[in-house]
């Protein structure tokens, strides 16, 4: 009798909570007027966000020879411990691709994760790191995407095993790890570090390789930029913090020369996931890449 | 006395003798062939860079050792070499023997197309750097594995 008033007591306590919880984890919109505030898209500066964020490494078509790397016609398939993912055609295509969705739609899916029909997005698209960029920026991204060509593909759907093809079950993933807060403190740090910083941390998105994730698939933040083994399989991506006898051995130059060319300070060559990566690093400008190579000075060594 | 100095010259061929087995192992003569191709790299780049003089003589040296290795480099991952020494070589290469071998193809032809006709002065080194680099990133994007 008393044991099943327990366990009754503890099937409601679940329901109720585990209703809380959802509602405290629901997909989540910015307010309208965020979006309506911006300026009339800089396509150049929208262009220089394209590079940065890598969009093209993950929706262009796989094995896109570099000419059509622009066509994001979606299907590459991206493995993970949790299943396998397509990217899917985010180029202007109207019923394909997102041509239909508006700013303030696409805005939501890269600040809060949150899909055209309201629902949850997978963080291996990795919002966790555009949720810092500014909305300026996701606005001129927003127009220079417009401009490039649309293609009628349909990607594949994801191919992930339960629970992970409930996207409910995101808003606790969310609920835990979306926070565009700065991943380092900086005392101190000069506007060149700062870029450095917005870069890296935003639309780089360079913590999503190379910091360590936590058996939920969440970066442990304490381990910023320390490398780890590659998630996507063999081997493993490199530390990037000024540790000693280690990466703090190269100089801010070095680093700068490296996203520009993809030589290593020993003639060494870049290679793996790193060379898209460091493709769209020479499509920026040099102040840049000199930025983020001041905030890889910058960082605690791991 | 004679015989402590024989045991220990003993030893010391012995030991000698197992470090020239270890440099024989394809792992470790592939390093070292990649090695020099960095190094002949380095070389162009500080002429590109004007860090150091013009030198036909060494321009040439340099694209020469890189096509020696570019030859010779697909013939170093015999079966049972894939790990060990800590190599980095990438699965794919046995995975998709005949795509590896074009890409070494690719990077010999690259090196003859500028051998063919040499930069023949600072200002010619640096585009030469860049197709031949080009061919160091698109091998290593796939067979070649960061540990
Ligand atoms: C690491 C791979 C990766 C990168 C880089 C990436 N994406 Fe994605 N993106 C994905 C995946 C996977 C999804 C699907 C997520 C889902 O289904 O929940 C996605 C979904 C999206 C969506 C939602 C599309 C839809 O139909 O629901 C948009 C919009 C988007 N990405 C835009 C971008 C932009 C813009 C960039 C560059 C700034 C970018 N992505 C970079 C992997 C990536
Ligand atoms: C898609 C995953 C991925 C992303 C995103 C990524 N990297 Fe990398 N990075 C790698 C891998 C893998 C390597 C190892 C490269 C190799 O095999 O040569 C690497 C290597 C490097 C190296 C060379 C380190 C060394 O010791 O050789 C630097 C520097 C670097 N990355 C900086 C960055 C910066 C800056 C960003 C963001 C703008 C970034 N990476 C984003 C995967 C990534
Ligand atoms: C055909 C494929 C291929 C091409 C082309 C190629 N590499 Fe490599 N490289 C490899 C492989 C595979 C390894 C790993 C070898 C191992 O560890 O067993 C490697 C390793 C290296 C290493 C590390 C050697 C060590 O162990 O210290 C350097 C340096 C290097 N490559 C430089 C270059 C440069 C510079 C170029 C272009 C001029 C280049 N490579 C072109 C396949 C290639």
């Amino acid at each position: 009798m008393t044991f099943k008033r327990i366990v009754s007591g503890l099937v409601i306590a679940g329901v109720v909570g585990g209703g809380a919880f959802l509602w405290l984890t629901q997909p989540q919109r910015l307010p309208a007027d965020v979006w309506t505030a911006v300026n009339a898209p800089d396509l150049a500066n929208g262009e220089r966000m394209y590079h940065a964020g890598g969009c093209a490494s993950c929706h262009a078509a796989p094995g896109a020879p570099d000419d059509q790397k622009n066509v994001l016609a979606g299907g590459l398939a991206l493995k993970s411990d949790f299943g396998t993912f397509h990217a899917p055609n985010i180029s202007p295509d109207e019923t394909a691709g997102i041509g239909q969705w508006t700013l303030a739609e696409f805005g939501d899916a890269m600040k809060q994760g949150t899909g055209r029909d309201g629902e949850h997005l997978y963080p291996s698209f990795p919002y966790a790191s555009y949720a810092h960029m500014t909305v300026q920026d996701i606005a001129d991204l927003y127009g220079y995407l417009k401009t490039l060509p649309a293609s009628a593909n349909v990607a594949p759907g994801h191919d992930l095993p339960f629970p992970f093809n409930v996207r409910l079950v995101l808003g606790g993933w969310k609920w835990l790890y979306l926070d565009d807060g700065p991943r380092v403190e900086l005392a101190s740090a000069d506007d060149s570090v700062k870029r450095g910083q917005y870069l890296v941390e935003g639309p780089g998105h360079c913590g999503e390789c190379h910091t360590p994730r936590d058996i939920l698939g969440g970066l442990k933040t304490d381990q910023w930029l320390a490398g780890g083994p590659n998630p996507e399989g063999e081997g493993r991506v490199p530390d990037i913090t000024p540790r000693e006898g280690g990466f703090g051995s190269w100089s801010a130059g070095d680093i700068a020369s490296y996203l520009e060319t993809g030589f290593t300070p020993d003639f060494d060559s870049v290679g793996g996931s790193m060379v898209a990566v460091q493709k769209n690093m020479a499509a920026l400008s040099k102040e840049d890449r000199d930025a983020i190579a001041a905030y890889l000075k910058a960082i605690p060594a791991r | 006395m004679k015989f402590r100095t024989l045991a220990a010259a003993a030893m010391i061929a012995a030991f000698g003798a197992g470090v020239v087995v270890a440099a024989d192992e394809p792992q470790v003569v592939r390093q070292e062939m990649m090695k020099k191709v960095g190094g002949a790299m380095g070389a162009l780049a500080g002429i590109a860079k004007g860090e150091k003089p013009f030198d036909a003589d060494v321009v040439k040296a340099s694209l020469t050792t890189m096509d020696e290795v570019a030859k010779a480099f697909p013939d170093q991952f015999p079966p049972g070499s894939e790990t060990g020494a800590e190599t980095e070589a990438g699965p794919k290469i046995w995975e998709d023997a005949a795509g590896f071998k074009a890409e070494s193809d690719k990077f010999a032809a690259s090196i003859e197309a500028v051998l063919a006709s040499p930069p023949a002065d600072q200002a010619a080194v640096g585009p030469a750097l860049g197709s031949l680099g080009a061919s160091c990133k698109s091998c290593h994007e796939v067979y070649r594995v960061k540990k």
